[in-house]
């Protein structure tokens, strides 16, 4: 029995030897061997990555996946998902469990160089919010002084309301309580007057906790900076380049009226700009190592960021999460793609 | 009494009808005294109450079917979230349009644990039973298996082998012909062959279907995959680690009692993360091991511990003289252990084992927190969908049911077992 473990072991090593040697470093040349993107994606957050009914993945973070996958082959539908949780995920990118995390992940200095990622950009905008009764007519979050707020227990949420407040020169009364559900329900319940967490956060348990939910708004300030966006690994940066410039080509394609019902007829634009983004006049997909259509295959299948927002998260969905920081740049939020040429 | 009544002519009078059947049982147990009869009173108030309030909920104002949660508010119990889930709860991620496939399996696989629950089955049989039902089971699960000439040699080359020397010790004939010895004959020659380049790499390949890998699976068939396999393959090896733990030699002693200690010191949550967090990281980069079969093998190393104490329990229950039986008759360890000792032991184990297994049907679900969809899992799933967000209670009812059906139905089964197997020692 030991020698029959023994053996195994061995056969086991040498394959897994071999199988190191054969694609070190080259995280597309992986890929495209492969003939799908291993996209890890979290075990279930609404409008982000979920399986619906059917088993299929739907969410914001699922359509870059879709689009990066658009791109390197032309089919939006090449992704394998691995669902990683929060603790998990980082060891997965590191030991190439995945390509690519699209998992909600913050952005922050230590995780871009010391876990030895590079994040490609921001899918979302994410940042602590208020969310109150209406009855209580509160327009702004400076209205809010002795409040009383439920919060759960964390390390940054806390901490950051207590900054707030006392930034403001305000007084609060926090109601803190572990569990997620108990925090809402004391919420609703009417314990306490606001509830605070992540925006998303606060949509979300809008949308499916409250009794009803047009009762409720989320206040206008965001008190802390949560940017979400997908992560690679070091050391393939043609690969990194692909998944930045997927999600610039869809919120340059939203910033020229470019979207996936008119996809078609835009390919006989004559703006030079819309030309270079469809591949009508070629070059910008030999410069990023894919095919001239890349965009067009992205937004036809996938659509472009306006789109997705608005299905996933947006009015078009049940969170009902407004633009607001996630609004183009040219109509005040934050999302400048890079221009294409 | 006081009627005197010639002996052999008594009467014999029936007993008040307060006294007997129905009332008097009532009687007797419910209102023996005025407290008694009160609290009945009280208690069947409120059991009415409560089942009716349950019923008003979970029948008579539910909502069955309907688009989305939207539909349910202000009505009772939202099974129309159920109607619209159920196939993501039992089958998870798997392809919407193959889900025959799961079903099927999870069918074979309740199948094969039932046939094996006959005792009349005990004996080859079951490898029959278990081979075929194994090989369906993943053929539906995988949809294509291929297995490599090689890995094929190896298991000949390791089941002659095996068997060969278990047969060498059982009857103590050391030059015998026999299919053993054919087996591993023919899978030392193959393997030399294939290496040294005479065989080419062949592999058999059996794909009726199209291949899903385990990424994608989900639901009942990842929990009834992890729990069996789990502990079938956890028993030969808790065997082998109670055998261990008991022999004489310092070093297999001491390697068993080590690992036996560390496995049952530390909980599952933390071998399953050590296989799907630390593992990755000692492995060359680029290399990845399905992250199904890590859970499956963290299960089965958990799970061969706590089988190596009960046994070994069942081994301590075992007299003496058995041992010392065996000896005089000038068994060798071998026969002494599969003819005399385990067929002893093992009867005394089988109830706790299954009480092992139903722990573990339920433990599983432990896999959610290294994002594996085991059947709790995809219920959670179930609660996530904005559209149907909010009936928490509906989905985990219905969880609570199904794992309620296998649990109960395994436990009355041990329960029947501990009966047939005591027969012989009952009067």
């Amino acid at each position: 029995m030991v020698n029959k473990f023994m053996a195994a072991g061995i056969v086991a090593a040498t394959v897994v030897g071999a199988a190191g040697a054969a694609h070190a470093g080259k995280d597309l040349d992986a890929v495209k061997a492969r003939g799908a993107l291993l996209c890890g994606v979290g075990t279930g957050t609404a409008g982000f990555f979920l399986a619906d009914s059917q088993g299929k993945w739907t969410g914001l973070d699922v359509d870059i996946c879709r689009a990066v996958s658009a791109a390197i082959f032309g089919e939006a539908d090449k992704v394998k998902y691995v669902p990683v949780t929060a603790q998990q995920r980082f060891t997965a990118l590191q030991s190439g469990e995945v390509d690519l995390l699209s998992n909600n992940t913050t952005w922050t200095l230590t995780r871009d160089t010391a876990l030895g990622f590079d994040f490609t950009g921001v899918t979302y905008y994410d940042g602590q919010g208020f969310m109150v009764n209406k009855k209580l007519g509160v327009k702004s979050a400076k209205e809010l002084n002795g409040a009383t707020i439920c919060v759960a227990p964390g390390t940054t949420t806390e901490l950051n309301l207590a900054d707030y407040f006392r930034s403001n020169k305000m007084t609060f009364k926090p109601v803190v309580i572990e569990k997620v559900d108990e925090v809402r329900a004391a919420f609703f319940s009417g314990r306490c007057d606001v509830y605070t967490t992540d925006a998303s956060g606060l949509y979300a348990t809008r949308a499916a906790n409250a009794p009803k939910p047009d009762d409720y708004v989320i206040l206008p300030e965001i008190i802390s900076k949560e940017p979400l966006g997908p992560v690679v690994r070091h050391g393939d940066n043609q690969f990194g380049d692909i998944v930045r410039w997927a999600q610039f080509a869809m919120i340059e394609a939203e910033e020229n009226g470019i979207n996936q019902k008119n996809v078609d007829e835009m390919l006989k634009s004559e703006n030079p700009v819309i030309k270079r983004i469809l591949g009508v006049t070629p070059g910008m997909g030999k410069a990023l190592g894919v095919d001239e259509k890349w965009v067009y295959n992205i937004v036809k299948q996938v659509g472009n960021y306006g789109e997705s927002f608005d299905r996933n998260v947006g009015m078009g969905s049940p969170l009902k999460i407004a633009r607001g920081l996630n609004e183009l740049w040219t109509k005040g939020g934050l999302q400048y793609a890079i221009p294409i040429r | 009494m006081t009627d005197a009544v010639p002996v052999g002519e008594r009467r014999q009078l029936a007993p008040p009808v307060l006294e007997t059947g129905a009332l008097g049982w009532m009687r007797k147990s419910l209102f023996s005294s005025w407290g008694n009869g009160i609290t009945t009173v009280v208690l069947a108030a409120a059991v009415l109450w409560l089942l009716s309030w349950f019923l008003n909920w979970a029948v008579f104002t539910a909502v069955w079917t309907g688009e989305s949660g939207q539909a349910c508010l202000g009505h009772g119990a939202c099974w129309a979230l159920i109607h619209e889930k159920y196939r993501l709860i039992f089958f998870g991620t798997f392809p919407y349009a193959q889900q025959w496939r799961p079903l099927f399996a999870v069918i074979t696989m309740i199948a094969m644990l039932i046939l094996s629950s006959d005792r009349r089955m005990w004996n080859s049989r079951l490898i029959l039973i278990w081979g075929i039902g194994s090989f369906v089971t993943f053929l539906l699960m995988f949809g294509q298996i291929h297995i490599p000439l090689s890995l094929m040699l190896f298991v000949a080359l390791a089941a002659g082998g095996l068997g060969m020397i278990l047969r060498n010790a059982a009857v103590a004939q050391p030059v015998e012909i026999n299919g053993w010895r054919a087996l591993a004959a023919i899978g030392a020659a193959g393997l030399a062959l294939r290496i040294a380049g005479v065989l080419p790499a062949w592999s058999l390949a059996i794909a009726p279907f199209s291949y899903v890998e385990t990424g994608l699976w989900g639901g009942l068939p990842v929990t009834l995959v992890l729990a069996t396999y789990g502990l079938a393959f956890a028993f030969p090896y808790g065997v082998l680690l109670a055998l261990g733990r008991r022999s004489n030699l310092p070093l297999i002693k001491g390697l068993c009692v080590g690992f036996i200690e560390l496995i049952r010191g530390v909980p599952l949550i933390s071998l399953l993360i050590m296989a799907s967090v630390m593992l990755p990281l000692f492995l060359p980069s680029g290399t990845t091991i399905d992250k199904f079969l890590r859970a499956q093998v963290a299960i089965i190393l958990f799970a061969g511990a706590y089988i190596a104490e009960i046994i070994r329990g069942g081994l301590q229950s075992l007299p003496k003289g058995q041992f010392e039986a065996a000896d005089a008759m000038g068994f060798n360890y071998v026969q002494k252990t599969l003819f005399i000792i385990l067929p002893q032991a093992l009867r005394v184990v089988i109830p706790p084992l299954i009480n092992t297994f139903i722990g573990f049907f339920k433990g599983t679900s432990l896999v959610l927190i290294i994002g594996i969809f085991d059947f709790l899992n995809t219920a959670n799933q179930a609660l996530v969908d904005p559209l149907w967000a909010g009936f928490p209670g509906e989905v985990y009812l219905f969880a609570a049911f199904v794992y309620f059906c296998f649990c109960f139905s395994m436990s009355r089964y041990s329960k029947y077992l501990e009966v047939e197997l005591n027969k012989g020692t009952r009067r």
